[in-house]
């Protein structure tokens, strides 16, 4: 076995099977990049976990997890500014978190180059919804590529580093869930094994840098003037590929990235199908390639998933070329709705065109598609052992029915799920303080408790925090502290280096209890005695990540399992256990005992206080 | 072997289909067919639904299967291999799955049924599909049963052109020391009576 960091800085050529945010990182290592920062989301964590693979005296370049997303973007670009070839990668909603640095992005002379790496989520996969960031690029004015697969992540970002470098600018690297993870095998270049010198060459003879009235205004010129190059860029690198149809009916399809393998998935197995262009710089889009396909061709369906945003641009480039060809979109919202899976594609084109997909009419195939499914849904639960099950399970006592409870993102976000239903209300990270805060104004009767992550506490959480004590706002903040970024696989934080608490007192709030989540009759009371008080009062409410700490005792030597069993004589079938406390390690019998799925329980006893009848202890 | 060759694996997030799904990649690496594969996991992570799709053969694009697509099915779980069976399974397709339950929250609120074995027969009756249902309760750490189903694969010969040899060689490619002991004696344990591979 050869461990995958050592591989990543391999000098010779080479295949591997790698998923997309693996490949990355490998073109990250022969195009010479220097600086790459990010803040951890899904789908693109694994792009650090690769990092990480390389040990730090061996990886040709500086990486770090920035506090957000927007200071990633923003450390990014500053090393870029002193000539060093740059990256920073984050989820699709990062992009509004980064979005007040990132629009300036399009104005800026950037000598190293700067590549950012954008995991959108079409169909929602982790994310609070499937924003189309095309939108965003689109305004931003920076340059995109989008690969369909692993193979073409490693070749894009090659051609990304190329672009940013030769035009001084940033340029968007947009995956896709599916893109991301997808597993294929690589051909890989060769790496000289030389690390680019650290330049530190600022100069504000590269800018101007300083957008400040009729200044922002000559910068957008030159950004602007930049456009046409950038556009032809995609004719000479071949970006843009036409994949010829069996036969031609002068029908056409413009698609892009994974969309582009659902069509050719589809089409296949018939014996007809249309011409496709595949863009793979999808901003600026090459006007040249797309009139040339709009000319040769009678009808042409534009096939995106999410926004449609390339059928708007082709409908104008038409017109305004007065090219007579038919052109096919959206007809209907779900078009605007989830991943253009496969099966999606195979719905979109069944009403376009019927014909290319007639042999997709099995019907035994369809035998239970439209049944329902005979099991019950299974959503992400709090693992066993969670400290947030055992600080919900608190607070949910302290809370009265009639009170306002606010989520966060994090782990955490899983409790507003039964049975413990806390937290009524999501935007975004960070947002729970301040809207709490507005749920608070006139109101007297409804007490408004907010629940927010230690790593989203740094990451966006602190303004709103600020603008209670600002204000005079009447909230109970709940820190959900694990000492990890947890739901993204256990990044660190910067509750590494920065006492939450003592953060908070150095802010002034007077009123903070802690204690351990473990400690239920503890954490009422502070809960209580906190939402008592006017004017902002908070619990942190700790206990380390039970995922991360258990992975990590397994690996020591002399591990031994542990789990807790239920003394079935004392249970009085109460179901306090597995209905209220809810740990999903508790097996429910027909006949209403409960067991204990030693897969699943890692013995640390946290459930024991919950049993009126004392009846769980643990198995020694 | 129809072309392509299509294998859905379900689970439940924690139960170690992240190694059974690249272990099973390699293998048909190894075996010099060529195949794509994903997962989706989303907070899998966090005890959720986790699938992961292995897609061989030449003329293979997306890494996603189509509803009823999958030739295989493997459940590391019996819900989720239900689950499988009802969603990806094709008309004369296979089912393999452990005889492993994780409750989902329902069944564990006492707002639903746990799913009971012989539904499992029954769809597979209804599909023409075969079905082979693995013992793994002697086995202690369930991040290992993922071996018992590839052992189970192995001997059975469930996905064409790909033999033991292969496997081990997945395995070793994969995992090292100890780890890789423990798991390749449950693979072997599990691929009895499969047939020995060229060398």
């Amino acid at each position: 076995m050869e461990k995958i960091g050592d591989m990543l800085i391999r000098k010779k050529p080479f295949q591997e099977m790698v998923m997309g945010n693996t490949a990355v990182v490998r073109a990250m290592v022969e195009a010479g990049t220097r600086v790459v920062t990010s803040y951890p989301g899904s789908p693109t964590p694994e792009i650090a976990t690769a990092i990480n693979s390389i040990s730090k005296e061996k990886r040709p370049f500086y990486f770090e997890f920035s506090v957000n997303e927007k200071v990633a973007t923003e450390v990014a670009f500053g090393a870029a500014l002193n000539g060093n070839l740059s990256t920073v990668f984050f989820k699709s909603v990062g992009l509004n978190v980064a979005l007040d640095s990132f629009v300036q992005l399009g104005l800026m002379n950037i000598p190293g180059g700067l590549v950012i790496i954008v995991g959108d989520d079409p169909g929602a996969n982790s994310s609070q919804n499937e924003q189309d960031n095309r939108n965003i690029f689109r305004m931003s004015r920076i340059a995109v590529l989008e690969p369909a697969s692993p193979r073409e992540v490693y070749q894009y970002y090659l051609k990304a580093a190329k672009l940013a470098k030769q035009e001084s600018i940033a340029v968007v690297l947009r995956l896709t869930t599916h893109v991301c993870h997808a597993r294929e095998t690589v051909s890989f270049g060769s790496f000289s094994g030389l690390i680019s010198p650290h330049r530190v060459d600022f100069s504000t003879e590269n800018g101007p840098y300083i957008p400040i009235a009729a200044l922002a205004l000559e910068m957008k010129r030159k950004s602007l003037a930049k456009m046409s190059r950038i556009m032809a860029f995609a004719g000479e690198q071949g970006l843009n590929t036409v994949i010829p149809g069996h036969k031609t009916r002068n029908l056409g399809v413009i698609t892009q990235g994974l969309t582009c393998r659902s069509l050719q998935d589809v089409l296949q197995g018939g014996d007809a199908g249309p011409d496709i262009l595949k863009l793979g710089m999808i901003y600026p889009m090459d006007t040249n390639d797309v009139v040339e396909f709009l000319k040769a061709h009678n009808q042409v369906l534009i096939l995106e998933e999410l926004d449609d945003i390339h059928e708007k641009e082709i409908k104008a480039l038409a017109f305004d070329h007065g090219i007579s060809v038919k052109l096919l979109g959206k007809n209907n919202d779900e078009n605007f709705i989830g991943e253009y899976t496969p099966d999606k594609v195979l719905k979109v084109l069944k009403d376009v065109w019927p014909d290319f997909v007639k042999h997709h009419e099995s019907s035994e195939q369809d035998l239970y598609s439209d049944s329902p499914v005979p099991v019950p849904p299974r959503p992400a639960q709090m693992c066993p052992g969670c400290g947030h099950r055992s600080a919900f399970h608190a607070v949910k006592k302290a809370v009265g029915d009639n009170d306002i409870t606010v989520a966060d993102i994090g782990c955490h976000t899983l409790g507003f799920l039964p049975p413990y239903e806390m937290g009524q209300v999501l935007l975004c990270m960070g947002a729970s303080p301040g809207i709490a805060s507005g749920l608070s104004l006139f109101n007297i009767q409804r007490k408004v408790v907010a629940f927010i992550g230690d790593s989203t506490f740094f990451h966006a959480g602190l303004p709103g925090i600020m603008n209670t004590l600002l204000n005079h706002h009447n909230i109970t903040l709940i820190v959900m502290e694990n000492g990890t970024t947890a739901m993204t696989g256990h990044q660190d934080h910067a509750g590494r280096e920065i006492s939450i608490e003592s953060l908070l007192q150095g802010l002034g709030i007077k009123h903070i209890f802690s204690c351990d989540t473990y400690q239920q009759s503890t954490l009422i009371g502070h809960v209580k005695a906190a939402m008592a008080i006017e004017g902002l009062s908070v619990v942190i409410a700790k206990h380390p990540c039970m995922l991360k700490l258990t992975r990590a005792q397994r690996k020591k030597s002399g591990f031994v399992p542990r789990h807790v069993k239920i003394d079935d004589a004392m249970c009085s079938r109460s179901h306090d256990c597995v209905e209220l406390f809810g740990c999903p390690s508790f097996v429910r019998h027909p006949d209403g005992s409960v067991g204990v799925n030693h897969d699943l329980c890692i013995g640390d006893g946290s459930c024991r206080q919950v049993c009126p009848e004392k009846a769980i202890s643990i198995d020694s | 072997m129809t072309n392509p060759f299509n294998i859905h694996m379900t689970g439940v997030g924690g139960q170690g289909i992240g190694l059974l799904s690249q272990t099973l990649l390699r293998a048909v690496d190894c075996a010099g067919i060529r195949a794509i594969a994903v997962d989706t996991h989303g907070l899998a992570q966090r005890g959720g639904m986790v699938v992961s799709r292995i897609r061989m053969g030449e003329n293979v694009f997306s890494p996603l299967i189509m509803a009823h697509g999958a030739d295989l099915v493997l459940g590391m779980e019996i819900h989720e291999a239900l689950r499988g069976a009802h969603t990806a399974l094709k008309k004369n397709g296979i089912l393999c799955y452990l005889n492993v339950a994780w409750q989902p929250l329902a069944v564990r609120l006492g707002q639903a049924d746990s799913v009971a074995e012989t539904q499992i027969k029954t769809v597979c009756e209804e599909m023409d599909a075969r079905a082979f249902c693995v013992d793994a309760e002697t086995i202690d750490d369930p991040r290992m049963q993922n071996m018992a189903l590839i052992g189970t694969i192995a001997a059975n010969k469930l996905i064409p052109g790909v033999d033991m040899n292969h496997y081990r060689q997945a395995l070793k490619d994969l995992l090292a020391g100890p780890v890789l002991d423990k798991n390749l004696a449950l693979l072997e344990s599990y691929g009895k009576g499969a047939a020995p591979g060229p060398g």
